[in-house]
């Protein structure tokens, strides 16, 4: 028995396979380094570590010290009465929908809390409380102001006049941190939806009351003994949902947007080749743009340039990770440096001078990685710390923002003497066009003078754009890194879907070179081809970060406005899906694209399969209640097909799957139109 | 590939504006900055910048303006890899390149001001060929026909042709189709209106063909034509740029023919008229741009061959033209209505007091008349030598189930413009006072009397199928014939003409609308009675009754005209519920009767506009084709311009000039007797019903007590005359109550 114990402990830990852990070859010679290097890494735990069964069914519950209670559904299925009960009796419905509620609670929160710290500090900035903060884009806070109830005009003598900006933004920034938690109203973007779909949420009594209320709501009724019919919690999961969507969300995009200005198209690049063996790298990780804006100011100041200098580094590089990298490559092009995946593998590279982090997606492992380094990790935000001893905490105040950054990258710079010899930077990146939003598409599809979504809507009418598709969200280590992303998007735009990018999506994209216009030509059908030969875009539109997911609400909003559609979401030739998600945040985001009318698939797996009713109730029935529905399917060629067929009903339905007849008008036609 | 295109159309963007901010230095170095900068006779300044921006150019130094405009505009320029979007930056450098021709057009005014020749037609002899930009006049003239459909487009015709041939070819061919062809530019020391010059074709608004200038920059007065549409007929405000270029992609039915190689000066503006939805269509090799959006179809075909040009422009621009095959040896259509037959291409004649000339319709049994029957009583125009004069008398019976008698002045009234659209016969006046001209050209190509008779009755047939199924036609060319003829049709002129006049309001319970111009003015909606014809002149009630029996479903619906609400100032239950309807409710009632109360909405194409002078006690009213000042404060088109486009305007009202003769004219305002001031060209041009209707009215000298603008053109001066001839205004009760 000894020696078999012997030979037990002697066996060599599991390692990932480089090959088979990442479709990107940067991220495989880093898995392979790390592995050399004796650097475990998230790819190596998903190997050893498997996920739980009964978490995966989605039918655990330990919300009460009676349990955990564990409902897994048997191999076989179950034929007849579903008996299964938790101590409480508790079905594995219950169980299920309380933990899809409790995900979509605390992704609502994360966005919703990301979107307060920005209100808190644009109303510091409208109360002229920080230096280091401006309102750069005055045009957007003027265009936004309306749907908080904010005039932006005013009335003198009978004469209407410019209401002076800094008393507009004043009450935007007062109207809007109200919207986390008034004592009564509803949430006032909820109207910015076409008017049938917030009629449709009013008739459901669905429109959230205020952001906070409904994620509280969420966590009591979740509690042990309250809300035990699935369809009432997942009609909470919808308010909550769409408080993030419409609400936190939205408002957070928005005020980022006001205060860094709206992003225009750039150029870019993207993967851990971003990264420079001569330059001070630093990698802005996490999801605020409240300290990254701060960051890339302090970086390209003049003073910490020189500084860099005079430490023998010829720069500063600046490399996101995750929507930080988002937020300042849609603004500024700075590069990102890699997926959520590639977190550890950019400090691995050994050229990685700081990591500063702020909230979510960060992790915790980060700071054993670093420890093998001589990398500086730091954190700064007070509500995100590590426990281990070497992570630094710089507490990023806004009121001292540009002496905090200036802070964090000067000891960045101070650290570039302590690289070790054994610097390895992939040479793997690739060119990005990247800083769409919905102003700036507008823009594009007509400039200053006829930029309007119509131009989008005839091509899709035409049928040389088959439909538009959102692809977002995570990665997953249960996956293999960036495939399923990249084999979507690959298939939708070959069958001339226009793809629409955010978050980790986004930089996967970016990194497979798809975001830029000579790609059209190469992986799209022919009719997406010619629109992106003509408009100059590339078949695939980044949009942002995770928050920016309202981007694409609202740029689905005008293109139902534009006309010839519908008259409301769930009639567009459209669908989401959200590849290889992670993150709590991503089942919120499905479920306000869900109920906003939009088709919503998600990769990987949902963890409903042990309440086959709550799934199908989902899949199946929620269509009825707002027009779109979710959907799971691991494989990405059936997953983008599922998405098509989706768009193709939704074209039938428009009756526009046909090809369209060439009218020629004459006089009589000429009068028949309506007056526009 | 559309990188090229934006790549050429943004540099060429650069170096234009770069270039006339040049001019513009030179200018403001050479002259005042407060020069006056302006196009002849408009009340629009320089109209795309107008338009589109809401800026008033007047002087050297407002052009400063747009100027800066323009130069803000250009985008960064495309990089070869790796670019940034390009459709909306390309749109924007097209755009400032279009606005810095219009500036450039601007400052020529100033430095060089008889560089065009602004009238309808050229002066070849004197050299003077380019026309420059359309005033006012000829913009409400020909803009009306535009909103009709006799003009269902136009064709911005850019270059030189590889052959005069082929240029007159296309030209032709869109003449046929009934567009109007405006060309700028030239290509290769040539240019499209030399080429129709050489090839003998006449140019100049009358035929369509209109030779706006010799540089790009002219092309710039298309733009301006169209944009003044939008604001003169579609009531768009200046300045509201998204609802100009959106009313001209959807109702101004333009596009672009580059002849010759696109350099990035056509390049940009190409790109410019992209703006309006007005694609571009060239015989060279340059980059397509297919998909939709901007424009209704494709943005630019290259490569088009010369015989197909016509055809696929109207396609790619989504026009339906319905081109009218008669089988005659000449080419037939609206275009060559304008056209002259002068002394030293004339063949032969009738009418025009040399002979006589008569035309006559009438009714006939189904039975008696065989259809398509075409007889020629004498000799032919073959028989004849060149130089001799014949008599003419045009009889034309016609049968059909719902033909009416009233209907044949109508169909007569048709052969004035049916017989001038055959290329090479002129035709003037009507009824027994007609005159025909034909050409040599037309008799090269075979002309013979008879193809009169062809083309009135397929025209008849095409135009009126609803009322008619038989017309036969009869020409005689002898003498006594003739005065058989002239005789007979004397006498049904008059029993005509007495029906008409005795028609009242009162007894006819129907009235009918008028939505003809909702193509160009959607909110506007006439009311025509008997006594009140439509505002445009065009139709009256007859018209109306016709063209509703022709098309059911047409512009002309009747309306039951109700309940009378007030008879003196002509208000009508049946007619405001119409009204409220048709309006979308933007127009609840209106009179027939009155300028001051709630008077009937007014359109762009109004013939004439009658407007309160208040301290004379009177109204004043003022025709289209008078430019000058008048008592109200305003020209014609600055009043177009403040009440047309489908408003009711208190204190003001548009109205046909035949009106003004009719018994119910504003006379809930007191009638004709109210009226103090018309500019002289009006008043001679109704002269013998004003006397008429004075003496009718008691007042036989009214003629000589109306003021025109040579007793003044201010209420101040016109008043001390009105005095002395006792005006009778003055005497009536006070006009605002």
């Amino acid at each position: 028995m000894a020696e078999v114990t012997k030979e037990k402990a002697a066996k060599p830990q599991k390692m990932a396979d480089a090959i088979t852990a990442s479709i990107d070859p940067a991220t495989q010679e880093m898995i392979a380094r790390a592995q050399k290097l004796g650097v475990e890494t998230v790819f190596d735990r998903a190997v050893t570590m498997k996920p739980c069964n009964i978490g995966m069914q989605g039918t655990c519950c330990k919300n009460c010290a009676m349990g955990p209670c564990r409902l897994p559904l048997p191999k076989a299925g179950i034929e007849g009465e579903d008996t299964r009960k938790g101590l409480c009796g508790a079905t594995a419905n219950t169980i299920a929908a309380r933990n899809f509620a409790r995900m979509v609670a605390a992704g609502a929160s994360a966005h919703s809390d990301h979107g307060r710290s920005v209100a808190e500090v644009f109303l510091s900035v409208a109360r002229k409380e920080t230096e280091d903060y401006k309102i750069k884009d005055p045009g957007k806070l003027i265009a936004m102001a309306p749907h908080l109830g904010v005039a932006t005009t005013i009335e003198k003598d009978g004469e209407v006049l410019d209401r002076d900006l800094d008393e507009i933004a004043l009450e935007v920034a007062e109207k809007a941190l109200a919207e986390w938690g008034k004592s009564e109203g509803e949430l006032v973007y909820a109207k910015r939806a076409p008017q049938p779909l917030y009629e449709r949420w009013k008739k459901l009594g669905v429109v959230p009351r205020n952001i906070d209320r409904e994620i509280v709501e969420i966590m009591h009724r979740t509690h042990m003994g309250v809300d035990q019919d699935y369809k009432n919690l997942v009609k909470q999961c919808t308010r909550a949902a769409l408080a993030d969507g419409w609400g936190g969300s939205m408002l957070a995009t928005d005020l980022q947007d006001v205060m860094f200005g709206a992003p225009t198209p750039l150029q870019s690049e993207a993967n851990l080749g971003v990264l420079k063996q001569d330059h001070v790298n630093i990698i802005i990780h996490g999801h605020e743009p409240i300290l990254s804006e701060m960051i890339v100011a302090a970086a390209q100041s003049k003073e910490m340039i020189e500084y860099a200098n005079s430490k023998g580094a010829k720069g500063i590089q600046l490399g996101g990770i995750c929507c930080t990298g988002n937020e300042i490559l849609q603004r500024h092009g700075v590069p990102p440096a890699g997926t959520f995946l590639q977190q550890e593998l950019a400090i691995i590279t050994g050229a990685c001078d700081a990591m500063v982090v702020d909230v979510q997606c960060i992790f915790q492992n980060l700071a054993n990685v670093a420890k093998c380094f001589h990398t500086k990790l730091i954190t700064t935000h007070p509500i995100a710390r590590m426990e281990q001893e070497n992570v630094l905490h710089i507490e990023f105040d806004e009121h001292h923002a540009m002496e905090d950054a200036k802070r964090i990258v000067k000891m960045a710079i101070d650290n570039f003497e302590n690289r070790g010899a054994e610097v390895m930077i992939p040479k793997y990146k690739a060119v990005q066009i990247a800083g769409f939003g919905v102003e700036s598409i507008e823009y594009h599809l007509g400039g200053t003078f006829r930029g309007s979504y119509y131009t989008l809507n005839d091509n899709i009418i035409n049928g040389r754009i088959r439909g538009v598709a959102g692809v977002v969200g995570c990665n997953n280590a249960r996956t293999k890194h960036n495939e399923a992303h990249i084999a979507i998007v690959k298939e939708l735009i070959k069958n001339d879907v226009l793809v629409l990018t955010t978050g980790c999506n986004g930089i996967a994209c970016a990194m497979e070179g798809l975001l830029t216009p000579e790609t059209a030509q190469v992986f799209c059908g022919p009719g997406l081809a010619e629109v992106c030969e003509t408009v100059g875009i590339p078949p695939v539109l980044h949009l942002g970060s995770c928050v920016d997911n309202s981007r694409i609400l609202l740029a689905a909003t005008e293109v139902v406005k534009a006309g010839g559609l519908g008259n409301d979401i769930q009639d567009l030739p459209a669908a989401g899906s959200a590849p290889e998600w992670m993150s709590e945040k991503a089942i919120s985001i499905g479920h306000y694209f869900v109920t906003s009318g939009v088709y919503t698939v998600f990769g990987y797996h949902m963890p409903l399969d042990g309440a086959p009713v709550l799934k199908d109730y989902l899949y199946e029935e929620l269509e009825k209640v707002y027009g779109g529905m979710w959907d799971c399917e691991p494989d990405p060629i059936k997953h983008a097909h599922k998405m098509i067929a989706h768009i193709d009903k939704k074209r039938k339905a428009l009756g526009i799957d046909k090809a369209r007849e060439r009218v020629l008008m004459d006089m009589a036609d000429r009068r028949e139109m309506e007056a526009k | 590939m559309s990188k090229l295109v934006a790549f050429a159309a943004i540099q060429g963007g650069y170096n234009v504006v770069s270039e006339v901010e040049g001019l513009l230095r030179n200018a403001l170095a050479t002259y005042n900055a407060d020069t006056k900068v302006e196009f002849p006779n408009t009340g629009y300044y320089l109209p795309v910048i107008y338009s589109l921006l809401g800026h008033k150019v007047e002087t050297l130094e407002d052009l400063q303006k747009p100027m800066k405009f323009a130069r803000g505009l250009l985008p960064p320029h495309i990089k070869r890899v790796n670019h940034l979007p390009y459709l909306g930056p390309l749109l924007d450098a097209g755009m400032a390149a279009i606005l810095a021709y219009e500036i450039r057009e601007g400052i020529r005014s100033v430095t060089d001001p008889d560089f065009y020749f602004p009238q309808e037609d050229p002066d070849i002899e004197a050299g003077k060929i380019w026309l420059g930009p359309a005033d006012d006049v000829i913009l409400r003239k020909r803009g009306v026909e535009f909103v009709d459909g006799t003009a269902p487009g136009f064709a911005a015709i850019v270059g030189a042709c590889p052959t005069p041939e082929i240029a007159k070819m296309i030209v032709e061919d869109y003449q046929l189709k009934n567009l109007y062809i405006f060309c700028a530019s030239g290509h290769n020391g040539t240019s499209v209106i030399d080429q129709l010059m050489e090839a003998g074709v006449q140019i100049g608004w009358s035929t369509r063909i209109v030779p706006f200038g010799p540089d790009i920059s002219s092309a710039v007065f298309a733009l301006g034509f169209a944009n003044r549409a939008a604001m003169a007929f579609g009531g768009v405000q200046p300045g509201d740029y998204k609802k100009i270029l959106l009313y001209n992609k959807n109702r101004i039915f333009a596009f672009v023919n580059a002849f010759g190689e696109i350099g990035t000066r056509w390049a940009c503006a190409a790109a410019g008229c992209v703006n309006w939805g007005f694609p571009t269509l060239a015989d060279t090799d340059v980059p397509e741009i297919l998909p939709t959006g901007i424009c209704t179809y494709e943005h630019v075909v290259p490569n088009v061959p010369h015989d197909e040009i016509c055809q696929r422009s109207v396609e790619v621009r989504g026009l339906k033209v319905h081109v009218t095959e008669i089988d005659i040896p000449l080419s037939f259509g609206p275009a060559f209505e304008g056209e002259r037959v002068r002394g030293k291409d004339l063949y032969s004649q009738c009418g025009g007091g040399k002979t006589q000339c008569t035309e006559l319709v009438k009714m006939a049994d189904m039975k008696a008349i065989d259809d398509g029957k075409v007889d020629i009583i004498g000799p032919d125009i073959t028989d004849l030598k060149e130089g001799e004069t014949f008599p003419l008398g045009i009889y034309i019976q016609v049968a059909g189930r719902e033909m009416q008698e009233d209907f044949e002045p109508i169909l007569e009234r048709q052969i004035h413009h049916l017989v001038n659209y055959i290329q090479g016969i002129m035709h003037i006046g009507q009824r027994d006072i007609s005159w025909i001209r034909v050409s040599k050209a037309a008799m090269e190509k075979g002309f013979s009397l008879r193809h009169i008779g062809v083309v009135l009755h397929a025209k008849f047939h095409q135009d009126f199928e609803n009322i008619l199924d038989k017309v036969q036609v009869t020409l005689y060319t002898k003498k006594a014939d003739v005065d058989k003829l002239t005789e007979r049709a004397r006498a049904e002129y008059k029993h005509r003409d007495e029906r008409v006049e005795n028609m009242t309001d009162e007894a006819e319970e129907i009235y009918y609308s008028c939505t003809l111009c909702q193509s160009f003015a959607p909110n506007h909606v006439c009311t025509v009675s008997p006594e009140r014809t439509g505002l445009c002149g065009a139709y009256n009630w007859m018209d109306c009754k016709a063209s509703f029996e022709i098309n059911p479903t047409g512009p002309n619906q009747p309306i039951e005209k109700g309940e009378c609400l007030d008879p003196k100032l002509g208000q009508w239950k049946g007619v405001n519920d119409f009204v409220s309807k048709a309006s979308r409710g933007n127009i609840t009632h209106y009179n027939f009767y009155s300028l001051v109360h709630d008077p009937m909405t007014t359109c762009g194409c109004c013939e004439c506009i009658a407007a309160m002078l208040p301290a004379c006690n009177g109204v004043m009213t003022v025709g289209r084709d008078y430019m000058g000042e008048t008592p109200c404060g305003m020209k014609f088109t600055t009043l177009a311009g403040v009440m047309g486009g489908g408003q009711s305007s208190p204190g003001f009202v548009g109205h046909s000039k035949f009106n003004i003769t009719q018994r119910k004219f504003i006379v809930g305002d007191g009638g004709l007797l109210r009226v103090v001031w018309m500019p002289k060209v009006l008043k001679e041009e109704i002269k013998e019903r004003l006397m008429k209707r004075g003496e009718e009215l008691g007042v036989p000298d009214l003629y000589d007590k109306i003021a025109d603008e040579t007793v003044g053109t201010t209420e101040e001066e016109i008043l001390p005359f009105l005095e002395k001839v006792g005006h009778p205004a003055l005497s009536m009760e006070p006009l605002i109550g």
